[in-house]
């Protein structure tokens, strides 16, 4: 494609530069894939709320079941639904052409999303839904203004209305942002247990980013003690054969 | 005669197997008085073989398509055995073999190891950095994300700034007009096989140059001149086995600092795999901030930091390609009677502080967006690195050298 035509089609993008960011402050996500209690429900979470829109496409249900201190059966039963087979990945049914003109743009594959966006920006991100009749599905986010996806999770917390307040910026201008939010609809979980369960969502995806991780850690102190060892060794040997170089 | 050595009597009358030991290792002297700064030379040569056994591994699994290739990295992630450990590897022996030749190559300016009768070796140097840029840039675009595609677009499209040719050649080496299948596809080939044999061959001449005129060392002594009556240098001492496990010792340390950010932080908060690049390259959605890699980023401040002229970035890219080329005068910039550091005065020292600064402050603007107060710092301190090279000649000759001793200072 012509290097024109790209960057016609950016600038008709306005909104993409800061699709990102948003200047909000992040929450922290205390993440701790060790907990595997949190790993299992968040992987509950995710295939009841994410999977059925987001691929996982590089995640096998059998790695699932066997970092998660699951049974096949329990894998089976508790996390797949439509007849996939254990060897599988995390795919979706839903094809690109729909979810392009239902959502504007195809739901990225969460594989490795933890990994680009990092938890702590997913864990405001799930927390930062808010009424908007402007939008689409009704529902707006702070942290990633004007997205294309519903807020999924809005019968577990509930809905929300922002509280903005108007206030001047360096420029002279005014700006609104979000301070606060008040609850219109309270949802089947408190805000505390909200956080929680997405926190323990956010967990989830910091896990499937990297199944690896548990592994790279536990066989890193091992190589590390073992060179720890192989460096005293190594040092008494040069100075063995250097005792006479005077 | 044991069966051993009639062996060897065997191979030596057909290929010269213990005169090479002798002439590299067993009887090449190298000055007693090696420090710290010598340890890089053997810490590059293990890096390179790391990353061509490694790479050689990643290319078995890996797949050089543009609808394959992010995919093929997260299947070597995932599901291939060890695979993860393998790819970690390779993305931190890539920084690792940076951080290893910069301090190489550092210390090569604070001894003078360019200065006659080791041009060529420092030549052959300057080459294999270049070559290694090269490898390291064709490298990063393989996992095919969004760093690799927009950086590799950047960074063509500057050759496209060149005059009258620019615009073809950066067609030519896309393969396409914009980085697409056919880029990705040639600078695997460039990655896993062109550029590694340039790399060896240099490495190669690099070493044989070196062997041929003997190391320097911390205080630019000829050892050369004072020999015993066998006409050994008396200051100096059989590589192997002074230096052979000496070196080991480096190596360990080493492997403990490089398998450290392995196992337990292997993005190194984004210095050695940014986040952006684990979101699949997509040509129509630019990145916010295309950022290279730490080790390019002192002179992609530069390029920045030059404005265009007649609405051309071509100067940027001239100062840029300077910035680089001016490191193979450095032998004939330097007009010091001394080498080390160590017997020369304060104009050098000052000099050298001020470069070495200059170069982590560009370092770091790379990494930064260029607003205006940056691009002003930018510009301050490409004028510093440029007068480091360009000044060289003055400083040096006017610089109160201290006598240089016929031996070598070793406590």
């Amino acid at each position: 494609m012509n290097k024109s035509i790209v960057l016609g089609l950016l600038l008709l993008m306005p909104g993409l530069a800061t699709a990102s960011g948003g200047g909000v402050h992040l929450e922290q996500a205390h993440v701790n894939v060790q907990n595997q209690a949190s790993l299992q429900n968040g992987a509950k979470l995710f295939v009841n709320y994410c999977l059925s829109c987001h691929s996982a496409r590089f995640m096998r249900y059998s790695r699932l079941a066997r970092d998660l201190g699951l049974t096949e059966e329990q894998v089976k039963e508790n996390l797949m639904f439509i007849g996939e087979k254990l060897g599988d990945t995390m795919t979706v049914n839903m094809p690109t052409e729909d979810s392009k003109r239902w959502f504007g743009t195809p739901p990225p594959d969460l594989s490795v999303i933890a990994r680009s966006r990092g938890p702590d920006w997913l864990y405001t991100y799930m927390k930062t839904f808010y009424v908007d009749a402007s939008r689409p599905f009704g529902a707006n986010n702070a942290v990633f203004p004007d997205v294309g996806m519903p807020h999924v999770m809005w019968e577990l917390e509930g809905l929300k209305r922002p509280v903005f307040e108007t206030h001047v910026d360096a420029d002279g201008k005014e700006v609104k942002s979000i301070v606060g939010y008040e609850m219109v609809q309270p949802g089947k979980l408190s805000p505390l247990d909200y956080d929680a369960a997405v926190a323990d969502l956010v967990n989830f995806l910091v896990y499937l980013g990297e199944p690896g991780q548990f592994d790279r850690k536990r066989i890193g102190l091992a190589v590390l003690l073992f060179l720890g060892l192989l460096a005293v060794l190594s040092y008494y040997l040069k100075k063995e054969y250097w005792k006479d170089v005077h | 005669m044991s069966r051993m050595a009639s062996l060897m009597t065997w191979v030596d009358d057909r290929f010269p197997l213990t005169k090479m030991w002798k002439e590299h290792l067993a009887e090449y002297y190298a000055p007693k008085n090696f420090n710290f700064w010598y340890f890089f030379g053997s810490l590059a040569l293990l890096v390179l073989v790391m990353q061509i056994l490694t790479g050689i591994f990643l290319t078995m699994h890996y797949k050089p398509d543009a609808n394959l290739a992010f995919g093929s990295v997260e299947y070597i992630m995932r599901d291939v055995p060890w695979g993860w450990l393998i790819r970690y590897m390779h993305s931190t022996g890539a920084s690792a073999f940076f951080i290893v030749v910069y301090l190489h190559m550092y210390r090569g300016l604070i001894y003078g190891s360019y200065k006659k009768p080791r041009e060529l070796i420092w030549i052959f140097g300057v080459l294999i950095y270049l070559v290694l840029m090269a490898e390291a840039f064709m490298g990063y675009l393989l996992p095919w994300g969004q760093l690799s595609y927009w950086g590799a677009q950047v960074i063509v499209n500057l050759i496209a700034a060149v005059p009258y040719i620019g615009p073809d050649v950066a067609i030519w080496l896309r393969g396409d007009f914009v980085v697409s299948d056919a880029t990705l596809n040639r600078f695997f080939a460039f990655h896993v096989i062109a550029l590694p044999l340039v790399l060896l061959g240099l490495v190669v001449a690099h070493v044989i140059a070196l062997h041929e005129v003997g190391s320097n060392n911390p205080d630019g002594v000829d050892i050369k001149k004072v020999k015993d009556e066998n006409g050994i240098p008396k200051d100096g001492i059989p590589f192997h086995p002074y230096y052979s496990v000496k070196d080991i010792v480096g190596v360990v340390v080493f492997l403990m600092f490089f398998f450290l950010v392995v196992f337990f932080t292997p993005e190194l908060g984004g210095w050695f795999l940014e986040g952006d690049n684990f979101i699949p390259a997509d040509p129509l959605k630019t990145p916010e901030h295309i950022v290279p890699l730490w080790y390019f980023t002192p002179f992609y401040a530069i390029l920045r930091a030059i404005p265009p002229l007649f609405g051309s970035q071509f100067p940027g890219v001239a100062a840029m390609g300077l910035s680089i080329v001016l490191f193979f005068f450095l032998p004939w910039l330097d007009r010091s009677p001394v080498k080390s550091v160590r017997y020369r005065g304060g104009l050098f020292k000052t000099a050298l502080v001020i470069f070495v600064i200059s170069f982590i402050v560009l370092g770091w603007l790379g990494t930064q967006p260029a607003t205006p107060v940056l691009t002003n710092f930018a510009r301050f301190f490409s004028v510093l690195y440029f007068a480091f090279f360009i000044l060289m000649p003055f400083y040096t000759a006017l610089d109160k050298t201290k006598p240089v001793p016929d031996r070598v200072t070793y406590k």
